[in-house]
């Protein structure tokens, strides 16, 4: 099951394996698994090691990986992959995963904007080359409630921001995501100010954790999870983690961002996970954990810990702040 | 010897069977760990999605009547309103064990300080006293008070659907849709609003008439 994601595998090596298995998904989805019953092959069911997800998308040649999640179980391929905010393609947590068919996640360019000496449209081919891919595991909060642990690949967001040469007057990092109704039946309604917008203090988004993510699970990232770009900071609630990112602007003033927008009261511009601030409608005191292999009722509630667990390398950006205030 | 006293009564234990219909297949999901990545919210959502449906139910009873002239429809509604309190107790039980399981701590700062519980655990409160005194001795016993203790339900479908409202994120749609259903009913039981079919009728009959 690991196998994918936990060793160094160069694109041109990829193991006949993930191919087959592959194929044998494809198969399934449409509708032939029938005939490996016709064939004589339907002592197929998978041994309890592999009922692991077959994953779509290239491998990626992953360079260094990073656990910040030890002893913490991951969270399903599955999972991951089909409860997910991605209002743009709807408001269920399973529509993400049903309606972002239809999106192009290539080609791909992002512009880059604002208080920087290099600015301009730079293709994700450009952005990649210079950039090894790391294996980051997260955990994954959100405001929600609930929590994932993800395997991220990407790489730092401030890798390619110092590559930008951005000015004195940078302050603030601020992201768009793509705005394209055709591909994207939730913008339809406007259920948020769309485009969805993000932004990061400079510090924090220069901070060697917050990483621009490419991949997940040792693959590339399904339409559903941001592809092909997005931003995961993992000290924040997930809705800071930006999908699908068209731009890219260094700006000198605090930007808008979509949900502080939609409910200032709510939903802050920093959004550290914090439980000792409550979201005024519910607590955030604990969250519920998504993970594991099996079916689990009971026992997913666990603590919410301060920036996500994260504070070590990163409350030192906030020390002075009141974080009731800047919440 | 007749085994039903009625036709509707012949019909109440399909109508039984099929308000458990929801129960089954949380049930069903449940042991088959269909209930996909967050099993808690789901069992959660789905079993208040059926209180409210059942509330509103209850409460379509009469305007049914009024529209229809069917005034044995009555009859089904003591059965749904029961079903009514018993999801919202499935509701708030999956809530208190399997969610809140192990942080009992934070129950009551929840109740108090989350509005949309404390709407949420109101409601069904209020609903005890409605589900006990929902026998036919209890009827007989409190007379009129019965039907005036009773008009409380207004206010608990109140509750139920803004606590939907109050805990959805952004997208209302889905609230907003149970609370026009409310509002539909509410309307109807208006003097002036409920006898409308009638003067429809009334109005419909001379001209056959001439």
């Amino acid at each position: 099951m690991n196998k994918s994601f936990c060793s160094t595998i160069p694109a041109s090596a990829i193991t006949p394996e993930p191919i087959y298995r592959r194929r044998r998904e494809l198969l399934q989805l449409l509708g032939l698994s029938a005939v490996g019953l016709a064939t004589g092959c339907h002592s197929e069911t998978p041994p309890a090691a592999a009922t692991a997800e077959t994953i779509p998308g290239a491998n990626l040649n992953i360079a260094r990986k990073l656990d910040t999640a030890v002893g913490e179980t991951q969270t399903r391929y599955k999972d991951a992959t089909h409860y997910n905010n991605y209002y743009e393609f709807g408001t269920g947590k399973g529509d993400p995963a049903e309606n972002s068919g239809r999106f192009l996640a290539k080609p791909w360019s992002v512009e880059i904007a604002g208080h920087a000496e290099v600015t301009g449209r730079l293709t994700l081919e450009d952005i990649l080359k210079a950039h090894a891919l790391e294996e980051r595991i997260y955990r994954m909060r959100c405001v929600e409630g609930w929590s994932m642990v993800i395997p991220w690949v990407g790489f730092p967001l401030g890798d390619l921001l110092k590559r930008c040469k951005p000015t004195a007057q940078a302050k603030y990092v601020a992201f768009t995501t793509a705005n394209r109704p055709r591909e994207m039946p939730g913008l339809s309604y406007p259920v948020l100010d769309w485009p969805y917008r993000e932004g990061l203090r400079i510090d924090e988004a220069m901070q060697p954790l917050a990483i621009l993510a490419v991949g997940m699970y040792g693959h590339e990232l399904p339409n559903q999870n941001g592809a092909p770009l997005r931003l995961v900071v993992p000290w924040k609630y997930g809705f800071k983690g930006i999908k699908s990112i068209v731009k890219i602007e260094f700006t000198e003033t605090q930007p808008k961002t979509t949900w502080n927008d939609a409910g200032a009261s709510e939903y802050g511009f920093y959004s550290n996970v914090n439980p000792d601030v409550d979201h005024p409608r519910w607590s955030q005191k604990t969250e519920r954990r998504i993970s594991g292999d099996g079916f689990n009722l009971f026992g997913n509630r666990i603590e919410t810990k301060p920036f996500n667990g994260y504070a070590d390398q990163v409350a030192s950006m906030y020390s002075g702040m009141d974080l009731r205030k800047y919440f | 010897m007749k085994l039903f006293r009625d036709r509707i009564a012949a019909f109440k234990p399909l109508v039984f069977l099929l308000c458990l219909l929801p129960l089954a297949l949380l049930a069903w999901n449940t042991l088959h760990g269909t209930l996909g990545a967050d099993p808690v919210a789901q069992l959660e959502h789905r079993s208040g999605d059926w209180a409210l449906r059942l509330l509103l139910a209850t409460l379509a009873i009469t305007p049914l009547r009024r529209l229809t002239g069917w005034t044995k429809a009555t009859r089904f509604r003591r059965m749904l309103g029961l079903f009514a309190f018993f999801y919202v107790t499935v509701h708030l039980t999956i809530y208190l064990v399997v969610d809140l399981g192990g942080f009992w701590s934070q129950l009551l700062t929840e109740i108090a300080k989350r509005p949309y519980i404390t709407l949420g655990f109101t409601a069904w409160l209020l609903l005890i006293p409605l589900a006990l005194t929902s026998t036919n001795a209890m009827m007989r016993r409190l007379g009129r008070n019965w039907q005036r203790l009773h008009k409380v339900v207004y206010l608990i479908a109140v509750l139920g659907v803004l606590h939907f409202l109050w805990l959805v994120k952004a997208d209302h749609r889905e609230p907003a849709i149970y609370l026009g259903v409310l509002l539909v009913l509410f309307l109807l039981r208006l003097p002036k609003l409920a006898a409308l079919p009638r003067r429809i009728l009334s109005a419909a009959l001379p001209t056959q008439k001439t």
